[in-house]
């Protein structure tokens, strides 16, 4: 299968190897990917390695030890195009939740012996440590969004992303907006497309997990939210999970935190 | 024996979900010392789960693995509704098993063609294998695939679905939704018999290891979602009783916390203790094809455990048609579940093994306290002892050939090292 084609890697870091996981999934495009480029080093995957450099680098997971503060040096250097796949590495993941609290209380919360670990104060995105080509945002990313970088990649072309909100893929599939019918505390209005609008087609409110929007209006829907009877916990709880270190998601949970917006 | 110094050092234990070590010494020709080292990075989930809404460990939970989403789920409603007094209705009880049944085809076929076969097939992935059997691999990629694509319908996406609610699902899907899956099944449950056919083939080290079994049981059904926790040792317990009979160890050299039993020692969850414990409850077609195998009652081969996730497969396919079949639209997607102060347990069978969560909630449903242990931190030990005899008993091979080995009986646990808390590098040392 060494067909002379780019080389493709995939690295992980702390994540749930969810998005990693998307690629293996793309089942029916899978041998044709596979056709179309080396896979060089996919730990997950194959024990096969070939040695870099790499022309496409997909990074998954954030960066919470000091060893893997180095490690993506090294992979960065070692990298023609590296994209961060999903939530991790875009914006921290759900383990920057960490970044609001005292490391140390969760370490000895969860382990009798917190010594024993090696761990950061803060989970932090990829691009906090090295220069990226491009980020895939979701938790996790889309099977279809990355084929489509992959493609784009191979022909020269730029990735086909929207950076527009989930509202506009509700309208697309023709959904009923489940904030007005329904009183749903959704995301959808500030959270970036590229789900599909997953969750509003299942009647829920968007959780945000492709995170914010290009200059998201996160103020007029706190504002909302709490006009509709959530407290403030829920609604700072509400963008302070899958992408909590986002910086507009950031600072809408600060804001709930200082009680502002309050009616 | 050679009394010169040995150390091989091989970097990058693959095909496995997660990063981890293991170091072997060796002295005077003698096991010395085996760990699995795991250093996956820490995520904290049980700390940050204090504090937020009782509603929320479903969506959160599944985060901590993407290969297993639904057992977090399936575990953490389990336990949540246990606190709230809430029982669902048979109907959402028979979609949560068939979103379930959703996961097991996608995580076993993952394990059992893409990260375990290649070991009996001396290749370096299935993708490599698809050069000279491509038919093959576009096989396991379908059958895959359905396990997909019944997440997908029922759960919304295959990672990390969204459609699961405490009390149910916000929206059950239509019986016209759910018809393509089942004929979609039909055709999988052949291609799964073809597997257990295929991977019976395989030529497996002798290694018989006598761990105590530990699994879930329920009388009526192969046990996944529900049912009392027992073992091939006279364990009956409920699930609300795991942690007086189990206690974690945290150990120096991983992220990962041990797992004992109280006055019983290591013990082994996961494919071949269902399949023990279980085997009288496996639907006949998958049983059928157990026997065609070569399989006994009771498997004790850890490397033969890539039969028996093929022969649960079947079973999951079966399930997954009868429950189609079977399907009549809820009434309502959900039960009301308010919230109650108090502590409850849920313990489901995810692909790799026993999920145990348990959490303790106020009156207003904020969580006070969360505890998960799942299955690849209990079976630690039994992974360690697999290898300390299986070293021991080939101690003649040569460093490389050893380490092929003993990478293969890792895998054999399809650890998921994500789920406990990243390299797997590989150290010999031969004093």
């Amino acid at each position: 299968m060494s067909a002379p084609g780019p080389k493709l890697a995939v690295f992980k870091f702390a994540s749930c190897d969810g998005c990693q996981l998307s690629l293996l999934d793309c089942e029916d495009e899978l041998l044709a990917v596979a056709g179309a480029v080396q896979i060089a080093n996919f730990a997950e995957a194959s024990t096969t390695v070939i040695e870099g450099p790499y022309d496409v680098t997909l990074v998954e997971g954030s960066v919470t030890t000091p060893h893997d503060a180095v490690r993506i040096q090294e992979i960065r250097s070692a990298s023609k195009y590296l994209v961060s796949i999903g939530a991790c590495a875009t914006a921290g993941g759900v383990q920057a939740l960490r970044n609001f609290t005292a490391v140390d209380e969760l370490a000895s919360a969860v382990y009798a012996h917190p010594e024993y670990l090696s761990t950061l104060e803060s989970s932090t995105p990829i691009s906090a440590h090295v220069a990226v080509d491009f980020e895939l945002r979701g938790c996790p990313i889309d099977r279809g969004q990355l084929l489509d970088l992959l493609t784009a990649l191979l022909a020269g072309r730029r990735p086909n992303v929207r950076n527009y909100s989930v509202c506009i893929e509700c309208k697309h599939r023709g959904n009923v907006c489940v904030m007005v019918a329904h009183g749903a505390a959704c995301l959808g209005p500030v959270t970036q497309a590229g789900c599909g609008a997953i969750c509003p087609s299942f009647e829920r409110g968007c959780y945000g997990c492709f995170g914010p929007m290009e200059s998201p209006n996160t103020k007029s829907l706190s504002g909302a939210l709490l006009g509709r009877g959530l407290d403030q916990t829920a609604v700072l709880h509400l963008f302070r999970t899958f992408n909590a270190s986002a910086p507009a998601f950031e600072a809408a949970s600060r804001a709930q935190e200082k009680g502002e917006g309050r009616r | 024996m050679s009394h010169k110094t040995r150390d091989l050092t091989v970097e990058g234990l693959s095909r496995v979900e997660g990063e981890g070590a293991m170091h072997v010494v060796l002295t005077e020709g003698e096991v010395a010392d085996i760990k699995l080292r795991i250093y996956e990075p820490p995520r904290f989930f049980e700390s940050f789960l204090r504090g937020r809404a009782f509603t929320e460990p479903p969506d959160i939970t599944a985060r901590i693995c993407g290969i297993c989403p639904v057992a977090y789920q399936m575990s953490s409603c389990q336990a949540m509704e246990q606190v709230c007094g809430v029982t669902v209705d048979p109907p959402i009880r028979a979609l949560r098993r068939l979103l379930y049944c959703g996961e097991w085809i996608e995580s076993h076929v993952l394990h059992v063609y893409f990260l375990h076969a290649p070991d009996f097939l001396g290749v370096g992935s299935a993708l490599e294998l698809a050069a000279d059997h491509r038919d093959l691999v576009e096989r396991a990629l379908t059958l895959k695939k359905i396990g997909n694509d019944i997440m997908e319908v029922v759960g919304g996406r295959p990672i990390h679905p969204v459609n699961v609610r405490l009390g149910g699902f916000y929206r059950t899907p239509t019986k016209r939704e759910l018809r393509p899956l089942g004929e979609k099944l039909r055709w999988a449950r052949d291609a799964a018999l073809e597997t257990v056919r295929l991977v019976a083939t395989f030529d497996f080290p002798d290694l018989e290891i006598d761990h105590e079994l530990v699994a879930l049981h329920h009388p009526d059904e192969y046990a996944i979602t529900e049912g009392r926790i027992v073992s091939d040792g006279g364990l009956n317990i409920e699930v609300a009783e795991f942690l007086e009979h189990v206690t974690e160890e945290h150990v120096p050299y991983s992220t990962t916390k041990h797992s004992h039993m109280l006055k019983r020692g290591r013990f082994l969850v996961g494919p071949l203790a269902r399949y023990a414990l279980n085997y009288d409850q496996l639907p006949a077609l998958a049983r059928e094809a157990a026997v065609e195998a070569g399989l006994g009652r009771v498997c004790r081969n850890p490397f033969r455990s890539i039969v028996v996730r093929a022969v649960e497969t079947v079973a999951a396919i079966e399930d997954a048609i009868a429950i189609i079949d079977g399907y009549v639209e809820p009434e309502r997607p959900a039960v009301p579940v308010e919230p109650r102060a108090g502590t409850g347990h849920g313990a489901t069978e995810a692909p790799r093994g026993l999920l145990y969560h348990r959490y303790t909630i106020d009156a207003q449903g904020s969580i006070l306290e969360a505890d998960i242990i799942p299955p690849t931190a209990q079976n630690q030990d039994a992974i360690e002892t697999d290898l300390r005899s299986l070293v021991a008993a080939n101690i003649h091979l040569d460093d490389h050939d050893l380490q092929h080995l003993c990478e293969q009986s890792i895998r054999n646990y399809d650890p998921c090292i994500s789920c406990s808390t990243h390299f797997l590098d590989f150290t010999v040392e031969r004093r």
